[in-house]
């Protein structure tokens, strides 16, 4: 289990690394930040001046490290439309991206895992087939899309929700159910190859062959074992949610961090986009690690793959 | 329906295909096909309605965009845009996906360690934002999506090519043809490779259809293709701002990339259960 955890969490040291260095590289190859300040009629002991204070003269080796120095102790640049730190643009946008993201993830799972089971159960039927054209629809939806029918619909047409911004608990409906429509068609179709898999197995039919009541064999044998794979997958989609939320933020008007990012992306806000981008990272390779402990935690085998 | 056709439709991917085909036709004959000049403003026709409508005109089928531009026109050229955009990321992601897998799982070890943490890398980073950055960076373009795609393409290919490579370089037929001789270059290229191509045709064909769904999420959130080329998820993000008193402007091509991503995920999973049922968790 040690190694494992060093293994796994060796590999999420160097994924950041490596998004910090991307993110750092591009950053760089818009060429000197000064030229971005100081006019080009600018005197020579000025550039300079600008140069020592910024530590810009050094190596770009160093500047990296100088950069990261910097990002470690959250000091992210200074917003160059807002002259905010970024930092603090990002904090405030940190809440309303979880709260969507969460509640979106907590609705795939409630839809997805129960209807996969189901399927799985009664194999062939007309919910089973139903269900999988469900699922089928929502792997192919683009997140946008369902957004604006959504809002065509329920807004536009019916007056019956808001269309966007954050607010009361209707604000939330729509968003979420666009993070949850999509993201449920994924935990169905795992939660049902698993639980025909182990509807399959030798000690299912053995509880079947011993006399067991089908709801019990379902509820007490075979989901315990077939809800590790859904787990897991819902685990990965926690952190597919967190970058599923920059088309659905942008679709409702939600004042999150996937929003800002793209505010900045429109204003080349390039200390907003950098620091959300890292942000980002941290999140996602967070939560994969956490995922793949877990994992490790409940199904032994993984330890020794 | 008689048995034969109701077997006929079950074993075969018809609509699918059917769907695909149209498409591929809409994009090689884009500008034979389409009744307008898809960026060719119109402002009489500001926000014309599909024929179906009141005020709707048969000039515009599916009506017209805040600009004028004819809707129909522009999802066919759209066809064309995204096809292009699809067929050449993933060739590039597979390209480099399948030689890199060759060689992670042919010498194994250090090569192996080094090219299985970058696809670690690759899968770890939010490829959305990366692509954001990339956006005000370079400047939208189209080299920067295709490049952004394949990124977030090869892994796929490099990790399932790897698994299967280790399976084959054990194989009888490959030791013999190391004891006859046999360079590396030669046993990954003709014995060795084929031997994984099944698999690489259905991953390839799952992949597209999420590939095609990233360069819209891209192109609507103003990181993809740049405007005024009639890209779907361009003109699906133009349309916005009219939900209120033009729908169409968005609906048509959000449905568009729908129905394509649909009938590309049917055929791959079509082809997976004839191909590869192993693949069965892809």
């Amino acid at each position: 289990m040690a190694r494992f955890f060093l293994r796994r969490a060796g590999s999420a040291v160097f994924a950041i690394i490596a998004a910090t260095i991307l993110v750092f590289g591009f950053s760089r190859l818009t060429g000197d930040p000064r030229l971005r300040f100081l006019s080009e009629h600018t005197t020579q002991e000025n550039w300079d001046a600008w140069g020592k204070e910024f530590g810009l003269d050094k190596p770009l080796v160093v500047q990296y490290f100088v950069w990261l120095g910097h990002a470690a102790r959250g000091d992210l640049g200074v917003s160059l439309n807002e002259s905010r730190p970024a930092l603090a643009m990002i904090r405030e946008r940190l809440r309303p991206t979880l709260e969507l993201a969460i509640t979106g993830w907590a609705l795939s799972i409630a839809i997805g895992i129960p209807l996969g089971i189901l399927s799985a159960v009664r194999r062939g039927s007309v919910f089973d087939y139903v269900a999988r054209s469900f699922a089928m629809a929502g792997q192919a939806l683009p997140p946008f899309w369902l957004g604006l029918v959504l809002i065509l619909l329920f807004a536009v047409r019916f007056h019956w929700l808001p269309a966007g911004t954050r607010g009361g608990l209707t604000n939330l409906i729509m968003p979420a159910a666009t993070l949850a429509l999509i993201n449920a068609s994924s935990n169905l179709r795992i939660t049902r190859s698993s639980t025909l898999e182990v509807l399959d197995s030798e000690y299912v039919k053995f509880a079947r062959a011993k006399g067991v009541r089908n709801m019990v064999v379902i509820w007490k044998h075979a989901f315990r074992n077939a809800a590790i794979a859904p787990l897991t997958n819902a685990g990965l989609l926690l952190a597919a949610f967190l970058t599923g939320t920059v088309v659905t933020e942008t679709v409702f008007a939600w004042p999150g961090l996937g929003r800002l990012a793209v505010e900045a992306v429109r204003t080349n806000d390039f200390p907003v986009i950098t620091g959300v981008t890292l942000v980002f990272t941290l999140l996602y390779v967070g939560a994969n690690l956490v995922v793949d402990l877990a994992y490790a935690f409940i199904d032994p085998r993984v330890r020794f793959r | 329906m008689t048995g034969r056709a109701l077997k006929f439709f079950q074993t075969w991917p018809v609509f699918p295909l059917a769907i695909l085909i149209a498409l591929i036709v809409c994009g090689i004959f884009a500008p034979l096909i389409s009744p307008h000049d898809p960026i060719e403003s119109n402002l009489r026709s500001r926000n014309a309605p599909p024929v179906w409508l009141e005020r709707g005109t048969s000039k515009h089928l599916l009506g017209a965009d805040p600009l004028g531009r004819d809707i129909l026109s522009r999802v066919i050229h759209g066809a064309r845009v995204s096809l292009l955009v699809a067929a050449v990321s993933i060739g590039s992601g597979l390209t480099v996906g399948v030689t890199l897998g060759l060689l992670s799982g042919y010498y194994g070890g250090a090569v192996d360690e080094l090219i299985m943490r970058l696809a670690d890398v690759s899968r770890a980073v939010p490829y959305i934002l990366i692509a954001l950055v990339v956006a005000i960076v370079l400047g939208q373009s189209l080299a920067v999506i295709l490049g952004v795609l394949a990124f977030a393409t090869w892994s796929v290919f490099a990790r399932q090519v790897r698994a299967e490579v280790l399976v084959l370089k054990e194989m009888d037929y490959v030791s013999l043809a190391r004891i006859a001789g046999a360079g590396a270059a030669r046993i990954m290229i003709r014995h060795i490779l084929p031997g994984v191509l099944n698999t690489v045709t259905v991953v390839a064909t799952l992949q597209v259809g999420s590939l095609m769904l990233t360069e819209a999420i891209l192109s609507f959130l103003g990181a993809g293709i740049p405007p005024p080329t009639p890209a779907w998820g361009v003109m699906v993000a133009e349309g916005r701002d009219y939900l209120t008193n033009a729908w169409w402007v968005s609906f048509f091509p959000g449905a568009a990339i729908f129905l394509t991503v649909l009938s590309l995920n049917f055929l791959g999973d079509w082809l997976r259960d004839r191909l590869d049922p192993r693949l069965r968790q892809l």
